[in-house]
């Protein structure tokens, strides 16, 4: 298994070093052509202005849409969240609207209020998964094909998956807890059933 | 769904202090005086901002003491963009650390490119929740100012002189140091923490991991999209554009080239491409030429 993990700016290594400690194939994706034969792809966290910028300038925007319309599984944490949304506000640059959500950016406000919380995730078992929010987004509005996986005791949704799409207004790849991604290895893998069929 | 989100939401915790700038790494980091700089930055495709009343050239060129900006230029670029706003405060002034977290800025820079006002000590940054990113000369320096709680680091490079040379002494002691203390062996680490005059704790960190416990940027004298890859090759996981961008005849281009020059840092194809015509550079300075008293780097310690 291959996993790609845009690398046009932001937390990149992170994510690389937890598919490692999981013993998973992963790679840097800077240009299209490195696109090739992978089996999922992840956009990390990072500044969605600058990532999304380098996207469309290395022509990465097109080839990752295309590919999450054909099914590769994708995961989008913070950054990533809000570039695999239909719909964004204060972004000025379109998102890839692979997932069927909205998506307020920096909707805690800023650095100030960035937090630490415990999460309930059922999907990942009992134990909950220690979420660490950086000027982070959040769902605002989820269509009926979305499984929210996680809320924020107010209820905000925090997690979402549709199909082998998934996405965290958080930051696993900066934990010690690899629950999550092993979630979405398995998601890749086909051990996890599409949610909600 | 009684309890309020408040109740189990802790901030200004090291890990969004760190975290902030982790999701820095890979980007440019651009000086920026006023909120049409701040767009043309972001557009670009900045990571952030810094915003300041001069950029180190001014600062440079026009000498006397230098402070905090104004805050109504720092609200008014904070208002202009949605990327991260940093300011920078003088080494050891607490208090423009103070008014600039109660401003909301997102990074403070305890800079040498203003006029310290302190001699002796660095602000203690554990005490505050808004991250710090402090420059440094070499290894010893980086881990004196994690010690007082800087969640990121520089190099200082020699700000204002679009001259990348101070800039690669740095960051070179810096690597040098992190190799040399990861292949020494355990009962000399007390003798080089002594040495580097860092804490033992960290020195031992490093020697264990084989890393900084922080991001660590280039800064001071890039001007260039060839100076950004250099210093990314060299180890920075990004880069701090001062002067070397709205001193340039053409910031829009040349701030979008060295956006993507460090991305793609190790792709020479895309480093040449990127630096045709991009009109002139800011003029530059040799540091030889600069009397000692006006270098910037040597504030702090």
């Amino acid at each position: 298994m291959k996993i790609g993990v845009l690398a046009s700016q932001g937390a990149f290594a992170e994510h690389i070093a937890i598919l490692h400690q999981l013993k998973v194939e992963a790679l840097p994706i800077r240009l299209p052509r490195e696109l090739n034969g992978l089996d999922g792809i992840i956009i990390p966290g990072g500044e969605s202005s600058s990532i999304s910028k380098l996207m469309l300038d290395y022509h990465l925007m097109n080839e990752v849409r295309n590919l999450a319309e054909d099914g590769l599984p994708i995961l989008g944490t913070c950054a990533g969240m809000v570039l695999l949304a239909s719909k964004v506000s204060d972004l000025d640059i379109e998102p890839l609207g692979a997932m069927d959500i909205t998506v307020r950016r920096n909707a805690f406000g800023r650095q100030i209020d960035s937090f630490e919380a415990e999460l309930s995730m059922p999907v990942l078992g009992e134990k909950p998964f220690p979420g660490i929010f950086i000027r982070a987004p959040l769902i605002e509005q989820a269509n009926s094909e979305v499984e929210i996986l996680a809320r924020l005791n107010g209820g905000t949704a925090v997690a979402a998956r549709q199909g082998k799409l998934l996405a965290s207004a958080f930051h696993p790849e900066l934990t010690d807890d690899l629950r999550f991604h092993q979630y979405f290895i398995d998601i890749v893998t086909g051990n996890r059933k599409v949610g909600l069929e | 769904m009684e309890q309020s989100e408040e109740e189990e939401m802790e901030t200004g915790t090291w890990k969004v202090k760190a975290g902030l700038a982790q999701m820095l790494k890979g980007g440019v980091i651009m000086d920026v005086i006023n909120a049409e700089q701040a767009k043309i930055a972001q557009e670009a495709g900045a990571c952030a901002v810094m915003a300041l009343e001069r950029v180190p050239a001014d600062i440079r060129a026009d000498g006397g003491v230098a402070r905090m900006a104004d805050p109504t230029i720092i609200e008014a670029i904070m208002k202009a963009v949605s990327i991260p706003v940093m300011a920078k405060c003088r080494i050891g002034h607490f208090v423009e650390a103070q008014a600039l977290q109660a401003l909301g800025v997102d990074f403070i820079d305890e800079s040498e490119v203003l006029t310290p006002a302190d001699e002796s000590h660095h602000i203690w940054k554990h005490d505050f929740k808004v991250p710090f990113v402090c420059g440094c000369r070499d290894l010893g320096e980086a881990l004196r100012r994690i010690g007082e709680g800087a969640a990121m680091i520089r190099t200082k490079g020699e700000a204002g002189t679009g001259n990348i040379v101070e800039a690669v002494r740095h960051m070179r002691a810096v690597m040098d140091g992190i190799h040399k203390l990861a292949n020494t062996s355990q009962d000399e680490l007390m003798a080089l923490a002594k040495e580097m005059g860092a804490p033992f704790e960290l020195v031992a960190e490093i020697h264990k991991a084989g890393i900084l416990p922080v991001v660590n940027f280039a800064a001071g004298g890039v001007a260039t999209p060839a100076d950004a890859a250099l210093m990314m090759q060299l180890g920075a996981e990004g880069v701090f554009v001062g002067s070397g961008i709205f001193k340039s005849s053409n910031p829009e281009v040349r701030a979008r080239a060295i956006v993507k020059a460090t991305t793609h840092f190790q792709d020479p194809e895309i480093i040449a491409e990127v630096s045709k015509n991009l009109g002139e550079a800011m003029s530059g300075l040799d540091i030889k030429q600069i009397p000692t008293e006006e270098l910037l780097a040597p504030r702090g310690w």
